[in-house]
């Protein structure tokens, strides 16, 4: 009823192409935008910032660049979580070995190399495609887990072979270490979580997406078109895992404050995986419903018996949670293969033609 | 674009169109194998600018191994390719793209999760260069130059007459359309020359005219080079301005429809002999 397109005229192609040429989306999205920057921090308490909110805006962030990726170019890659170490362990020798540059800087300057490094690791994805690419992107998962526990340099010789994320300051403001606010963190998270996000939504409805995508639909056609597969699939390797590398280093910096090389292993990777395709593969807004969905549906499951006044035994509860969750993961993939991207699609064409069945 | 068009106003060569004029592409004494299966001869044939070109045959005679040489998909063993006066050992996909050689596939192989528009809008790649800096801000240079691009596809739309699908994924359009629009991305790249893989096959006869009307409107009004496989003997000799004849890999005839009609070695082939 009140999601219509109905009188809104588009008079050009600008318009016509807009991200979101309806009105109402518009509105949502500045809605969502406003709830973020001005209404949780104003609300939320600590626990919400950084169990909740902290963890789900890097997981989606983890999501988009894998979604660059498998959803958007169609090579499967099961090296997100290796991908998203190389990001956190770039960010700390780089704040070690620079200790007065801005450490939002640094985080953001780490997601190069786990960008080169993903390039090398998607070299395969020329000859390899489909199910035998994902086996030699787990290569890459155990080489470099390798590389974080052997080579020390990487964490500074640390005896507990963890990295530990010293104090830092941005901007007079503490922003990583044990002290840091959990609101400092969360807007830093946030901004570039969502910076990044735009950012990406704008390149993949341009000539770069649209390549990508040919590359998934039809290789051969694509080839013959003119796209260079091996430059196109590089490009979209090195794109996606310059932002795992990104959500991988906030990690660490906004949210664990210390990691281990078991930080980032392959349950990571499948972990990020299952975000993506419960959300939706090639869907931004898919990325972030399914994070939300894989990350904060346990953590309020797990609240329920407490809130209803059953008194039921902690690994009780973590047990129930996950089987819950896991039905539900399910029943959804039964009901929508396509994810949460799609069902919401479909729910927005329902409510478009509302109250005709069509 | 209806029944009632008659076979003379469908012929190029009934309607005055004017005579092919240089070579576009050479093939010189091509072979190409695979392993111990040869599936192609020993083949040479030219095609002149501004002509349709036809190539026939019975199934498995080469065809659409022709055309993925000519495009480079396919490296023969064999022969030169001579294009635009350049000789060349093989093509290179890039190269061939890049050089103006677009193509329609025998199987449609669009992008089937991107639009119409997005599809056509893919045929205009090569011609976009904005990079990867411009295209995250959006606003601006990459803006502009999808919108200028924007334009041209919107041509090739209304060209085709397929202004109502324009953002409907193609995966669900029906057979027809998905044809039709496998060409306007092929047109997109605005070709010297198209190569057309059975534009044909499946069409019911309404389809199958509005296609030829619109391969006839492509060759005169784009002038673009066409060369055409194609099974359907009645839109074969009505299109086309030459045909070259395969059969089992070797070319057994070449010349304007007529002749090949009439040459003994083409019934042989399409009708078989007694031995």
């Amino acid at each position: 009823m009140f999601y219509r397109e109905a009188g809104q005229f588009k008079t050009s192609y600008q318009a016509d192409q807009a991200l979101m040429p309806i009105r109402q989306d518009r509105i949502g999205l500045a809605a969502i935008l406003l709830i973020a920057f001005v209404a949780i921090p104003f609300f939320a308490n600590d626990f919400f910032l950084t169990s909740i909110m902290i963890p789900f805006l890097v997981f989606s962030l983890a999501a988009i660049g894998l979604n660059v990726l498998t959803g958007f170019c169609g090579q499967l890659s099961l090296g997100t979580g290796a991908f998203m170490g190389v990001g956190a362990y770039a960010a700390y020798k780089l704040t070690t070995i620079f200790p007065d540059a801005n450490v939002i800087l640094m985080v953001l300057l780490s997601g190069v190399f786990s960008a080169g490094v993903g390039a090398i690791f998607g070299l395969p994805s020329l000859r390899i495609k489909g199910l035998y690419l994902a086996v030699t992107t787990l290569a890459a998962q155990f080489f470099l887990e390798w590389c974080f526990i052997r080579i020390g340099w990487l964490y500074n010789y640390n005896a507990s072979g963890a990295i530990e994320i010293p104090h830092r300051e941005a901007f007079g403001v503490v922003v990583s270490g044990a002290e840091s606010s959990p609101l400092v963190r969360y807007f830093i998270v946030l901004t570039i979580t969502v910076g990044i996000a735009m950012l990406m939504a704008n390149v993949l409805r341009g000539r770069i997406g649209r390549s990508w995508m040919m590359i998934r639909d039809m290789d051969i056609a694509a080839e013959l078109m003119g796209i260079r597969p091996l430059q196109t699939k590089l490009l979209a390797f090195a794109v996606s895992s310059y932002i795992c590398g990104v959500a991988g280093a906030m990690m660490v910096f906004f949210w664990l404050n210390a990691a281990e090389p078991s930080s980032y292993s392959i349950q990571l990777s499948f972990q990020v995986l299952f975000m993506v395709i419960l959300g939706g593969l090639g869907s931004l807004a898919g990325a972030f419903m399914g994070a939300a969905f894989i990350w904060i549906l346990p953590v309020f499951l797990k609240f329920i018996p407490g809130v209803l006044g059953f008194d039921v035994a902690a690994e009780a509860v973590e047990h129930v949670t996950f089987m819950i969750v896991g039905a539900l993961i399910i029943f959804f993939l039964i009901v929508e293969p396509h994810g949460f991207a799609r069902l919401w699609q479909i729910g927005k064409q329902k409510l478009r033609v509302w109250p005709f069945p069509y | 674009m209806n029944a009632l068009v008659s076979e003379k106003e469908l012929s190029p060569a009934a309607a005055g169109a004017p005579a092919a004029g240089e070579e576009l592409l050479r093939v010189d004494n091509v072979s190409l194998s695979f392993g111990g299966v040869k599936a192609i001869t020993n083949i040479s044939f030219d095609i002149l600018e501004g002509e349709i070109r036809a190539i026939i045959g019975p199934n498995g005679a080469g065809k659409t191994s022709m055309l993925n040489v000519i495009n480079g998909f396919y490296h023969p063993q064999e022969g030169t390719i001579t294009w635009q006066g350049k000789v060349r050992r093989k093509m290179k996909p890039y190269e061939a793209a890049s050089n103006g050689i677009a193509r329609t596939f025998q199987n449609v192989a669009l992008f089937k999760g991107m639009t119409t528009l997005d599809n056509i809008m893919s045929g205009r790649s090569l011609k976009m260069h904005k990079n990867f800096f411009w295209q995250m801000l959006w606003r601006g240079p990459a803006e502009a130059e999808e919108i200028e691009h924007r334009k041209k596809v919107e041509d090739i739309i209304d060209f085709l007459e397929i202004q109502a699908i324009r953002k409907t994924p193609v995966g669900r359009l029906p057979y027809g359309l998905q044809k039709r629009v496998e060409l306007g991305r092929a047109l997109a790249m605005e070709p010297d020359l198209l190569l057309l893989d059975e534009p044909m096959a499946g069409m019911n006869l309404e389809e199958k005219e509005d296609m030829s009307r619109f391969i006839i409107d492509v060759n005169q009004e784009f002038g673009t080079t066409i060369a055409l496989i194609e099974h359907d003997m009645g839109v074969v000799m009505d299109l086309s301005d030459r045909v070259v004849v395969l059969d089992y890999g070797k070319k057994i005839a070449d010349g304007p429809p007529e002749e090949v009609q009439a040459s003994q070695a083409v019934i042989d082939a399409y009708l078989g002999v007694s031995h």
